[in-house]
């Protein structure tokens, strides 16, 4: 029965003729489901594969937005559902239901295609959302903690929920925009989703491809994306690596990314990250 | 009656299921509410607002957990990390007892996030009961088993759902959440009496009620909880309410969900039946 529920639907929007291995849906239904005096065994399942596929094009639906607005809906829902087809469940919580997108896209561009380096972009950003939503928070260090430390033997620790990228487009902005418009919309009635579709046109022909360096993280409970400086951005992602303070501050020196008194520069960073609460344990 | 084993002899009233649209409402307002039922997977995180709205609710509510993927009636065995996660979580919520779907949804390991109904057969029974009995030990709090709405039955069925019910709670010694909405879209949905598997169900197993709405469609009734409570479920809950006694109550709204007054009125609705209990009680 599994098998049937999440086999994708036809293009009608019901359950396909024809199962995976090429037997009649209705001979497969009918071998374990009874009819009643209204449906038929087939009809009888096919509300169970209906019902699935509603329910994960609806979760994925809401979890990106941006990557929606991007490829239009029509080629949105495309993508999901060979997406979806290929990557079923594999947590109890559908909030991992995009866990595997980005490697199905490096796979398929032609579901991306014509500008797959911005869609890819704009998955890596949601994907860091969603970490940043709910992944844990460790008791955070301050700029104290390094006091009398010899920097060639302490490795910092970002917290679990940061995620660092490096962008091609400033798919940022275009998120937080295209999420304020979706949140209008839900506020207001579907009469304007001709503007809807208007703002996307407007914004994705705004994109510019451009360097982006961002941390995108949580504070307050909140998600944030940060701009970083290119220095900031290797900085943080050394540290990540397992890299020690001396050994990332040599990074950045040697980089040649950060132009006057680079110590005083470095230790404003670090006072901005302390407060962001950004080292842990 | 109502206060048993299965609810950890408590005497909870009547709540409502705690959903995102209400969190700002519930925590600036901070209505009275008997207490909140929360879905666990949706706490089961490491992190972030989720639970920290759920640790404001608990400094000033009773929370009750009830569960949408334990899938007790899966034939794979229950998964250790997932059965820890969610012991984390009863310990964050004291919950008094734990409920969750009498279903399967998962096979190898992928899940269809749904409550897909049993086969009423007695291997079945055995293998689900005894997933029951694991994960209350493991997780050291009573468990009830919600009755699912059902659209399709199977060939391979050897008894009632209700005679699979009570097979299933005998054996694992458990309690049930009984959602008298799933019996009567089951019921509907099956062509049976919703009063047999009321009258059926032994009231000393009962922990909990679920009541909630649900859309009819032409050929076939959906548990959908968004809409109130329909006349005909508030009959049953009467009559199961006078079979049990008093006990924890729960309005589900899942869907096009309104104003925080208008879910918690309709869940208080219960009360004119509850009210009239030692009026015209039935014996079990």
């Amino acid at each position: 029965m599994a098998q049937s529920v999440m086999q994708p639907l036809g293009r009608d929007g019901g359950m396909r003729s024809k199962s995976a291995d090429g037997r009649p849906m209705k001979a497969v239904a009918a071998a374990f489901i009874k009819p009643n005096d209204r449906l038929t065994s087939f009809e009888r399942l096919e509300i169970y594969n209906r019902q699935y596929w509603f329910r994960l094009r609806d979760c994925f639906y809401d979890d990106y937005p941006g990557l929606r607005a991007i490829l239009g809906d029509r080629r949105f829902e495309k993508m999901a559902d060979a997406y979806l087809a290929q990557h079923p469940s594999e947590c109890f919580t559908l909030r991992n239901l995009g866990r595997n997108l980005l490697r199905f896209l490096e796979a398929e561009p032609k579901w991306i295609a014509p500008n797959p380096d911005l869609a890819m972009d704009m998955v890596r950003l949601e994907w860091a959302h969603i970490e940043a939503f709910d992944n844990e928070a460790r008791p955070p260090l301050n700029t104290d903690f390094l006091a009398g430390k010899d920097p060639a033997k302490i490795r910092l620790r970002l917290q679990p929920h940061i995620t660092l990228l490096h962008l091609g487009y400033e798919v940022d902005e275009f998120l937080i925009k295209i999420k304020q418009g979706e949140r209008l919309r839900n506020e207001a009635s579907n009469a304007i989703e001709l503007r809807r579709s208007r703002l996307r046109k407007k914004l994705r022909s705004r994109l510019r491809s451009k360097p982006v360096f961002l941390a995108v993280h949580r504070h307050d409970d909140a998600v944030y994306y940060k701009r970083l400086e290119d220095g900031q951005y290797l900085m943080l992602r050394a540290f990540q690596e397992r890299a020690t303070i001396a050994d990332a501050c040599e990074q950045v020196a040697l980089c040649g990314l950060v132009t006057g008194d680079i110590g005083a520069e470095i230790r404003s960073w670090f006072q901005t990250w302390a407060t962001l609460r950004w080292f842990c344990r | 009656m109502p206060a048993n084993k299965f609810n950890a002899f408590t005497d909870y009233g009547i709540g409502i299921g705690l959903r995102v649209p209400h969190y700002s409402h519930i925590l600036s307002e901070k209505p009275t509410v008997d207490w909140f039922e929360i879905i666990s997977e949706n706490f089961m995180v490491d992190g972030g607002r989720p639970l920290k709205v759920l640790d404001q609710i608990l400094e000033q509510y009773r929370v009750v957990q009830h569960g949408v993927s334990a899938y007790f009636g899966s034939a794979e065995p229950l998964n250790r990390e997932h059965l820890k996660k969610l012991k984390r979580l009863v310990k964050r919520t004291n919950t008094p007892w734990l409920s969750d779907h009498l279903c399967w949804g998962s096979v190898d390991g992928r899940f269809t996030h749904d409550l897909l109904p049993m086969p009423y057969t007695f291997a079945a029974a055995k293998v689900t009961a005894r997933k029951i009995r694991e994960t209350r030990d493991f997780l050291e709090v009573p468990i009830a088993v919600e009755n699912v709405s059902s659209y399709a039955e199977f060939h391979v069925s050897e008894m009632t759902e209700w005679e699979f019910l009570n097979e299933v709670v005998e054996l694992a010694d458990c309690g049930i959440l009984l959602d008298v909405n799933n019996i009567y879209v089951s019921s509907r949905n099956h062509n049976f009496d919703p009063y047999d598997y009321l009258n059926s169900v032994p009231p000393e197993r009962v922990a909990q009620f679920h009541i909630a709405g649900h859309t009819k469609y032409q050929k076939y009734i959906l548990d959908t909880h968004d809409h109130a409570v329909i006349n005909p479920v508030w009959k049953l809950y009467d009559h199961a309410v006078r079979r049990t006694g008093k006990t924890a109550t729960l309005l589900e709204w899942d869907a096009r969900i309104p104003s925080f007054e208008e879910v918690h009125n309709e869940a208080l609705k219960a009360n004119r039946f509850i009210e009239n209990l030692e009026a015209k009680p039935i014996a079990a």
